[in-house]
């Protein structure tokens, strides 16, 4: 994404010009679904049927391109089309609407530029700023794809910056042994060869591109050696180069969350390092070991984490805070704005703020916990045991919040 | 045909079935075709089992010809005709139309023709009711029961008449109804009344059967073309003579007479003796409907010589008439012998001299006055409408056949035993499995292998030529465990990846061997065969450092994983022995650190068994060690300690409950499953339920321990051959549950678990037998006491391992789920929990 203007910068935000913004990529989409929230106003091109009465009393239909400018009820993300459907009434009137009709502007990657304006209803908090920087970076490595496999089933996924898009998803039945059987390795074949013509229809190989292939056992490496055949037999040359540059990774399993072992093996921290999801995946890992040694030190839930913020323990010297950026997507202005002090508490204090995508396998993790959580300075013991002390309490605050989360 | 043809099919044959023709073709078959059709019928007897007795070879002969062989389509025939014949309420009103009837009834004059015109193969293609009459291999031969009259053949009149019959056929559908305007409805003035057998033959195709139009197959076109060779080679010179004077007799008495019994009054008009050509174009102008039938009968005077061999036949010997009818002609032509009879004996009155099969033709309603009546009582239809009925009857019999081809893949029938009564009473031997579990390269499956060899399971010859292969490879060692792993990459790689299965029987007891994987990747796989086993075999590798480095490794995880999945008998065999020189201190020390740490993941004492052994030697495996250094130990063997072991007592009452471990295709079935019946039980022709995709099955054969089987119990490994399912409903790690007491699907459950490692909200893989999931942990209700099992901490954010915790999973995907399972949790390669489900 970039801004409209170039005289336009990320300090300098007018809040009442609102800020115009130049789709570049698919992978924009995202960004703007975590930057639109209910209640902004969005001024893009729309695409509406009208219907016009003549003199005469017929009516006739059509369709109109012209630009829209909406508040927004409601946003749906399609990742797998990279496609935005923002819906809200009408707030300027043109030729075609009025004033409270309801209309949904679809927001995609087009080869001609594409331009959006947004008013922030609540104005441009810490968190809708760090959003949109990060949706501005323009230094991007191109997206990694990435087959977690087992016997049977295989797991195509393209991992962005941002999220984890699983392109594809492969089952197939592979005959187990028995004693009369011999052959589970035609059905092994058939998999293989299923996957890779999956592989090749849902990931664009033209361009360079790292190619992961975790599996337990040997079916990642076999797999690249069906590559390699394949290559040789048909002398194709991309798919040549395909295999010789996969990573072949150990994974527990074929499962997608088994990327999180992927991500943080040798082999994948050697060629990618530093990019965003590893760092994430390192975070959490952090987290959970410091959870699993009950040192005081890491803590989740809204509640502790909360607590452990006001009383100033994410701070300066290895204070994180990780917020699930799903977390901040659909809540309403007043919960979001606790949320938006608890940020910038921890910004003050010298602290790490993290926001994880909810689409990365990382902050998949993070959903789990209650989509925030928090690595202490200082260990703190009874943090959760006041809790139990105002459990309805608890369950109110974090059940809505939990909710927010899964969405 | 040459008499004594003729007279050999006599010997088995009946007058109706004459009239098929087919058996003569058969005597002319190629060796080919003999064997075929003996392949065939043996195939059919074999079809249709018992029933089989119901029909004559004759008759399955004789459907397999019609049917080119297709056993399937001739055992549905003959099922349908004379195993379980339907109640032909149908048949007046499926009489062959007008048009073809006539074409019936002209019949053997036209072939009589045809055959001296040599066109009688090519011919089959002129019109569709000429097909239909030609169809009939009955043609072919001549109709023994037909005068012949003097008529010479002359082939140059050959053509006209054919073209002339043509057109006639289809001018006399129209016709019909011209004849029948001046008189009521079903009040038929006797005068015109016609009492003349129709040509008996069938309608061209078989009833029962295909739902093609009938027509000539090429079969029966080079069938026609082999008669007709036959029979210009086999008719003689000699016999013309006689031929002739029967020929005139017959004519005298045909003339006259006839006339009087068969009213049609264009019959005189017909030239009897004119050429052929010219007869017909004069009915063809007058005659209505049957009239051509009479016609023909006078004219066949001159049958061409190749003829006049069989037209002796029937003056000779009319026990032709008097034979039984076939079961096949009863449903061809009804099942009562009378009505053929009676007629019979008029007509003896009336022509004495005639032969009866010629009396034969008339003494029934002509093929129209069938039609005609059956139209009338149809409603009031006209005739000319009549072969257009043909369509939708040919749509019946479709649908017929459709309902016979339902017929073809039946339900199974379920002989409704009462299994359990069943298995009381059977005498079997004790079923047990067990699993072989260890650390990886500890050398389960060699031992295993050695098993088998010692239990002469397998024989020596097999273990050479797999050594042999093994050595190919570099890998000579591995030859006994390649008895287990099979394949390919198993064997390349030397590690076991999947469970192999194998069975082995002592004096009392079946047992299922369940060789795991004892790869830490493989460990799904190494669950899959513990959740099917009684007992387990753990073996432990003694050589010097191995022993350790597996008692960290999946020496541990192993034995929590069969703990955990319910088994509570454990033999511990430690192999390796001969590489420490059967050092007895050595083989304590072992014991004494695993029997620790296997009580402390929850064995009893007294179900922990020790054996040393030697598993690529075969030393206390099934036979005592002769190694004078093994000589310390007097305790039992390892297949003494497995017959001690007693299995798990079987949930024979309960619904049924089977967990695929397998799917794959085979000869009996598409869709055939293996696994082991967890709970209850079942038997042949049983409904299924399949879950979690909810679709019915039903078992269509089983096998119990590779041997076929009625029925089959909780406890024991069993092959299902399903029918009515598609193979995309049943998948590994599917439940197979009783339709009226289905296993619940569900994808959040609760269950307490044992931690064995640090359990907080995360992702896990869930392990239920062979099924394997992605899920998470949702939530941690409470920490629980170990014994008493009360909450002692409510929501705690981490259960630390060893402590019992009640937590809530959440799946990716709906799985058949039910209390009492029990479920491993995983989660980075590594066993979290394990537990029951709640």
């Amino acid at each position: 994404m970039r801004f409209a203007s170039k005289r336009q910068t990320l300090q300098g935000i007018d809040e009442d010009a609102g800020v115009s913004l130049l789709i570049v990529e698919p992978e924009d989409m995202w960004h703007a679904n975590n930057l639109i929230s209910a209640g902004d106003v969005i001024r893009a091109p729309a695409f509406r049927k009208v219907t016009m009465t003549t003199a005469t009393g017929s009516t006739v239909a059509k369709g109109v391109h012209t630009k829209l400018s909406i508040k927004v009820k409601s946003t749906f993300f399609d990742p797998l089309a990279s496609e935005l459907k923002v819906s809200g009434t009408v707030v300027n009137e043109n030729e075609w609407v009025s004033v409270g009709q309801h209309h949904t502007i679809t927001l995609k990657y087009e080869k001609a530029d594409i331009t959006f304006t947004i008013w922030k209803s609540h104005g441009w908090d810490s968190v809708a700023t760090q959003t949109l920087k990060e949706a501005l970076s323009e230094d991007r490595p191109e997206a990694i794809a990435a087959v977690v496999m087992q016997e049977g089933l295989a797991n195509i996924c393209l991992i962005t910056d941002f999220r984890t898009i699983v392109k594809q998803r492969i089952e197939s039945a592979i005959p187990k042994k028995r004693s009369s059987a011999k052959d589970a390795s035609g059905g092994m074949a058939a998999f293989y060869e299923k996957t890779l013509s999956n592989l090749r229809n849902a990931i664009d190989f033209s361009i360079p591109r790292t190619l992961l292939l975790a599996s337990p056992g040997f079916v990642a490496q076999d797999f690249r050696t069906y590559i390699q055949s394949e290559a040789a037999r048909t002398g194709d040359k991309t798919l040549q180069r395909i295999a010789k540059e996969a990573v072949v990774v150990h994974s527990s399993t074929g499962h997608v969350h088994s990327l999180n072992e992927v991500l943080k093996s040798p082999e994948v921290k050697r060629t990618m390092h530093d990019t965003k999801f590893t760092i994430e995946t390192n975070l959490m890992d952090e987290f959970y070991d410091r959870l699993r040694k009950d040192d005081g030190r890491a803590w989740y839930g809204t509640k502790p984490v909360e607590k452990a913020i006001a009383e100033g323990a994410v701070g300066r010297g290895g204070g994180v805070l990780l917020v699930n950026n799903g977390f901040f997507r659909s809540m309403e202005i007043a919960t979001r704005k606790k949320y938006v002090g608890l940020v910038d508490k921890v910004k003050e204090d010298g602290g790490e703020v993290r926001l994880l995508s909810s689409d990365h396998e990382s902050g998949k993790r993070l959903e789990a916990l209650g989509g925030i959580a928090a690595i202490l300075t200082y260990p703190i013991y009874d943090l959760d045991e006041d809790d139990e002390e105002d459990e309805g309490g608890e369950a109110d605050v974090n059940n809505p919040a939990k909710e927010s989360a899964v969405l | 045909m040459s008499r004594h043809q003729f007279i050999r099919n006599l010997d088995y044959q009946d007058a109706v079935d004459e009239y098929e023709g087919y058996s003569e073709e058969e005597d002319e078959l190629s060796p080919e075709d003999r064997a075929l059709m003996n392949q065939g019928t043996a195939d059919v007897q074999a079809a249709l089992g018992v029933e089989a007795s119901k029909v004559t070879v004759a008759q399955i002969e004789e459907a397999l010809w019609h049917y080119y062989y297709d056993v399937d389509k001739t055992v549905a025939y003959l099922k349908s005709k004379f195993i379980n014949p339907r109640p032909k309420t149908t048949k007046p009103a499926g009489q062959p139309p007008i048009g073809k009837s006539v074409i019936c009834a002209v019949g053997p004059a036209e072939e009589a023709l045809l055959y001296e015109l040599g066109i009688h193969a090519g011919w089959a293609g002129d019109g569709p009711d000429m097909t239909d009459a030609t169809s009939s291999p009955s043609l072919i031969r001549p109709r023994n029961a037909m005068p012949l009259c003097e008529l010479s053949g002359r082939s140059a009149q050959g053509e006209t008449a054919l073209a002339a019959l043509i057109t006639f056929s289809s001018e006399s559908r129209a016709g019909v109804s011209h004849y029948f305007r001046d008189m009521p409805w079903g009040n038929i003035p006797k005068d015109r009344e016609t009492t003349f057998v129709p040509p008996l033959r069938p309608r061209g195709g078989l009833l029962g059967g295909s739902s093609a139009q009938p027509k000539m197959s090429k079969l029966q076109a080079l069938a026609a073309a082999r008669k007709k060779k036959a029979e210009e080679k086999s008719a003689g010179q000699d016999n013309v003579e006689q031929t002739r004077t029967k020929m005139t007799e017959l004519s005298v008495g045909d003339a006259p007479s006839a006339n009087a019994k068969l009213p049609v009054p264009e019959n005189g008009k017909a030239p009897l003796a004119g050429p052929f050509g010219k007869r017909l174009k004069t009915s063809e102008s007058t005659a209505e409907g049957r009239s051509p039938v009479i016609d023909s009968e006078p004219t066949r005077s001159g049958l061409s010589q190749p003829l006049s061999g069989t037209v002796k036949e029937p003056n000779n010997e009319p026990v032709v008439e008097k034979a039984q009818q076939s079961a096949f002609a009863q449903t061809l032509f009804g099942p009562s012998g009378d009505v053929f009879q009676r007629p019979l004996q008029e007509s003896y009155s009336l022509y004495a001299d005639l032969p009866s099969s010629v009396l034969d033709a008339f003494s029934r309603p002509s093929p129209d006055d069938v039609v005609l009546a059956a139209q009338a009582k149809a409603g009031k239809k006209t005739a000319a409408a009549q072969p257009k009925k043909g369509p939708p009857s040919t749509g019946a019999m479709t649908a017929e056949v459709k309902e016979l081809k339902i017929d073809d893949a039946p339900l199974p029938k379920s002989r409704n035993l009462d299994v359990l009564s069943e298995f009381e009473k059977s005498q079997k031997k004790k079923n047990a499995s067990f699993v072989v579990v260890g650390h990886v390269d500890a050398g389960k499956s060699t031992m295993m292998g050695r098993l088998l060899l010692d239990l002469k399971v397998i024989d020596q010859r097999t273990v050479d030529k797999l050594r042999k292969e093994a050595e190919t490879m570099g890998k000579s060692s591995f030859a006994l465990a390649w008895v287990l792993d099979q394949r390919l990459e198993e064997r390349s790689r030397g590690v076991t990846i999947d469970i192999a299965t194998n069975r082995f029987e002592t004096d009392r007891t079946v047992f299922t061997i369940l060789d795991a994987p004892g790869h830490r990747d493989f460990i799904p796989n190494m669950i899959a065969g513990a959740s099917q086993a009684d007992f387990a075999i753990l073996v432990i590798d003694a050589s010097t450092g191995a022993f350790e480095s597996g008692l960290k490794g999946q020496t541990r995880e192993h034995s929590l994983l069969i703990r955990s999945m319910g088994v509570s008998r454990i033999i511990v065999a430690v192999n390796k022995l001969d590489t420490v020189a059967w050092s007895e201190e050595r083989f304590n020390e072992i014991k004494d650190q695993v029997s620790g740490f296997l009580t402390a993941t929850g064995f009893q004492q007294k179900n922990i068994a020790f054996v040393p052994v030697s598993g690529l030697h075969g030393d206390n495996l099934v036979r005592r060690s002769s190694d004078p250094a093994a000589s310390w130990y007097t305790g039992p063997t390892l297949v003494d300690e497995l017959e001690n072991s007693e299995p798990n007592a079987r949930a024979l009452e309960k619904p049924l409950r089977m967990s695929i471990s397998e799917v794959y295709r085979t000869m009996q079935s598409p869709v055939t499953v293996s696994g082991r019946l967890d709970a209850g039980s079942l038997q042949m022709g049983d409904a299924l339920l399949v879950q979690p995709s909810g679709e019915k099955a039903y078992v269509k054969s089983l096998q119990v321990d590779d041997a076929p089987a009625e029925w089959a119990v909780a406890g024991q490994n069993v092959v299902l051959h399903l029918t009515h399912i598609d193979p995309i409903h049943v998948r590994v790690g599917d439940i197979i549950c009783d339709p009226a007491k289905p296993i619940p699907r569900a994808d959040t459950f609760t269950m307490k678990a044992l931690a064995f490692d640090f359990l907080m909200p995360m992702q896990v893989d869930v392990h239920r037998g062979r099924l394997h999931t992605a899920g998470r942990i949702d939530g941690i209700t409470g920490i629980l006491d170990k014994v008493t099992g009360a909450v002692t901490k409510k929501k705690p954010k981490i259960v630390k391992p060893a402590q019992v915790a009640r937590i809530v999973v959440k799946l990716e995907s709906h799985v058949p789920l039910e209390a009492g399972q029990r479920v491993v949790l995983r989660s980075g390669g590594l066993t979290v929990a394990a537990g029951l489900l709640e």
